[in-house]
């Protein structure tokens, strides 16, 4: 990746992030801290690895991404209007009446989104379906997903994980957004995930471990993971909640946080 | 009449005729293909048989990315952990998204025999009909389950199709004009309507039998499609005869009883009784046993129809 390539990247990063929080403060409420912490991963699918064509959404051999933690749709909303999906101006219709864009992802109401999700631990099982599908009728596509640390909880998401492996999925790349808090308190406190490498390596994956917020090491991962044959890739990235944003980085109370116009005037001046 | 069949014989066939032509149709099991019938198929297109093992609830939220993707998926398991045991998965993954899942219960209520109480669903058919867009079916005989399956293919959205497993009493002749939806009336009559699904309609048919000796003519209509339900035959057969009785191997909260009281308060108040399982959990037996345990007998059929007869007068 070139300096200019990463200077690119940093400034769709920071622009997501700014529409993102522009978003949540327009309703004054929303998750800010799962969202900010996905930001990163969301620019280097969608601007670098992803085949995909917005004019075209519903190509049949396009990438697929499922985000199985749906309560950061607003961070993928961001993306997907700056990738040309929609209209910029439709970010301000969140959470409002009637709305496209819901707090939770929905296949049916935005353009750009390949999966439903909302209820967490459900993503992964269909991101495993997709990549089936895409086995059984020997197509070139690929599917990513991105989960949540404290979504790694749910026991379907080891019931998916036992499955890709023995499908041998190698069309499937999943992320853990590794950002080590969830509601009630840090996710080692409520129920540690520890050690979640030797756990996916255990269920048979292709583990790697990343800062979720550097660009170069993610790119690498997602090459590495690209040419893995015969198993399904895990990427965890190592992130922090509500990243970028002082207001909410780093806090517990980042899940689902009221965001103030002053929150907002402030975060955006610094992500400038 | 088609020569007798297991109806999970029946269904493998027409899946795989149906796969033939459309390569949208893939199976999804979880470790109970063997229960299911489905073998047959996996030996046919063993790269369209995904077996998740025992995973119910992965193994819809498979069937839910394999439909995102262009699939027709048909999943299968036991009516309790076909429904209940993966319901939010049913709910979001498959029909709150708008996909395209069908899924197979088998061993409907007291068919689950010696497998017992954990196994015993008697409230499936009211917690799926709860899930909006969710068409509920369950066939009665290896004629109508034939005629079905191709509808339920051509229909897009999750249907859950309550299936007996075993050789089922043949109702319909083989010239049935079946469509999914519609309300079929088995056997004429004029004092009292017996609305009847899967097991209870050949109880019903015998009950008719008992009543007629006692002067009384007993209409018998068979509700295959819970949901949606008939409700312009429900009503019209209800006006007609003045007088109700629902029979169904189910509870008779949520089931079909339900959903005909639901209808007839609203549109067509009459008097009306529900033969079914009442409020209760199941328990190992054999059919006849069990049918005679949770009053589902031709003589209790008969016996709600007096009833209803003697409000009606």
């Amino acid at each position: 990746m070139t300096q200019k390539e990463l200077a690119a990247f940093k400034q769709y990063a920071n622009e997501a992030r700014r529409l993102t929080i522009e978003m949540i403060g327009h309703v004054g409420v929303g998750h800010v801290g799962g969202s900010c912490s996905i930001i990163d991963i969301l620019v280097m699918l969608y601007f670098r690895h992803m085949r995909i064509d917005s004019k075209n959404p519903r190509w049949p051999d396009r990438d697929r991404f499922v985000l199985s933690k749906g309560h950061a749709g607003p961070a993928l909303y961001s993306v997907l209007a700056m990738r040309g999906y929609f209209d910029r101006k439709e970010l301000t219709t969140l959470n409002q009446p009637g709305t496209n864009l819901p707090s939770h992802c929905d296949m049916n109401k935005t353009v750009g989104i390949d999966m439903t999700a909302g209820s967490l631990g459900q993503g992964l099982s269909a991101a495993v379906g997709m990549a089936i599908g895409g086995q059984i009728d020997r197509k070139d596509f690929r599917v990513y997903c991105v989960i949540g640390d404290g979504e790694s909880q749910e026991g379907q998401i080891w019931e998916a994980a036992m499955l890709a492996s023995q499908y041998k999925l190698d069309n499937l790349i999943v992320f853990t957004d590794d950002n080590k808090m969830q509601i009630d308190g840090l996710t080692d406190d409520v129920v540690s995930l520890k050690p979640l490498d030797k756990r996916w390596e255990a269920f048979g994956w292709h583990v790697q471990s990343v800062d979720g917020h550097d660009y170069t090491a993610i790119d690498t991962a997602i090459e590495t993971a690209k040419r893995v044959e015969g198993q399904p890739s895990m990427i965890i990235l190592n992130t922090i909640k509500g990243k970028g944003c002082s207001f909410a980085e780093g806090m517990l109370t980042s899940h689902n946080m009221p965001v103030t116009a002053e929150n907002v005037k402030r975060a955006c001046a610094e992500l400038n | 009449m088609l020569e007798a069949k297991d109806l999970k014989a029946v269904y493998c066939d027409c899946l795989i005729d149906l796969a033939e032509h459309d390569d949208r149709i893939v199976l999804i099991e979880a470790d109970l293909m063997r229960a299911a019938g489905t073998m047959p198929f996996k030996d046919k297109f063993p790269r369209r048989t995904i077996d998740v093992g025992v995973a119910e609830a992965n193994m819809i939220g498979v069937a839910a990315g394999l439909s995102a993707y262009g699939k027709i998926p048909f999943a299968h398991s036991f009516c309790t952990f076909a429904s209940r045991r993966c319901y939010d998965q049913i709910a979001v993954s498959v029909a709150y998204a708008q996909l395209n899942v069908k899924i197979g219960g088998l061993d409907p209520g007291v068919a689950a025999e010696l497998n017992g109480g954990t196994h015993m669903a008697f409230e499936d058919i009211g917690i799926m009909r709860n899930i909006p867009t969710m068409t509920v079916f369950e066939p009665v005989d290896a004629v109508q389950l034939k005629k079905a399956m191709p509808q339920i293919v051509e229909h897009y959205g999750p249907v859950y199709i309550r299936l007996f497993r075993r050789q089922a009493e043949p109702i319909f002749e083989e010239s049935y004009d079946f469509k999914l939806g519609r309300a079929d009336t088995v056997k004429d009559g004029k004092d009292v309507v017996i609305f009847a699904s899967g097991l209870m309609v050949h109880k019903s048919l015998q009950a008719a039998q008992i009543l007629e000796k006692e002067g009384v003519s007993a209409r018998v209509v068979n509700i295959h499609t819970i949901k949606p339900l008939d409700a312009d035959a429900v009503t019209a057969h209800a006006k007609a005869t003045g007088a109700v009785v629902t029979a169904e191997n189910h509870s008779i909260i949520g089931g079909l009883g339900s959903a005909v009281a639901e209808t007839l308060s609203e549109n067509c108040p009459v008097p009306l009784q529900r033969v079914g399982v009442k409020d209760t959990f199941g328990e190992v037996g054999k059919l006849d046993y069990l049918m005679e345990r949770f009053r589902l007998t031709a003589e209790d059929v008969a016996s709600a129809a007096r009833t209803v007869l003697a409000k009606k007068r």
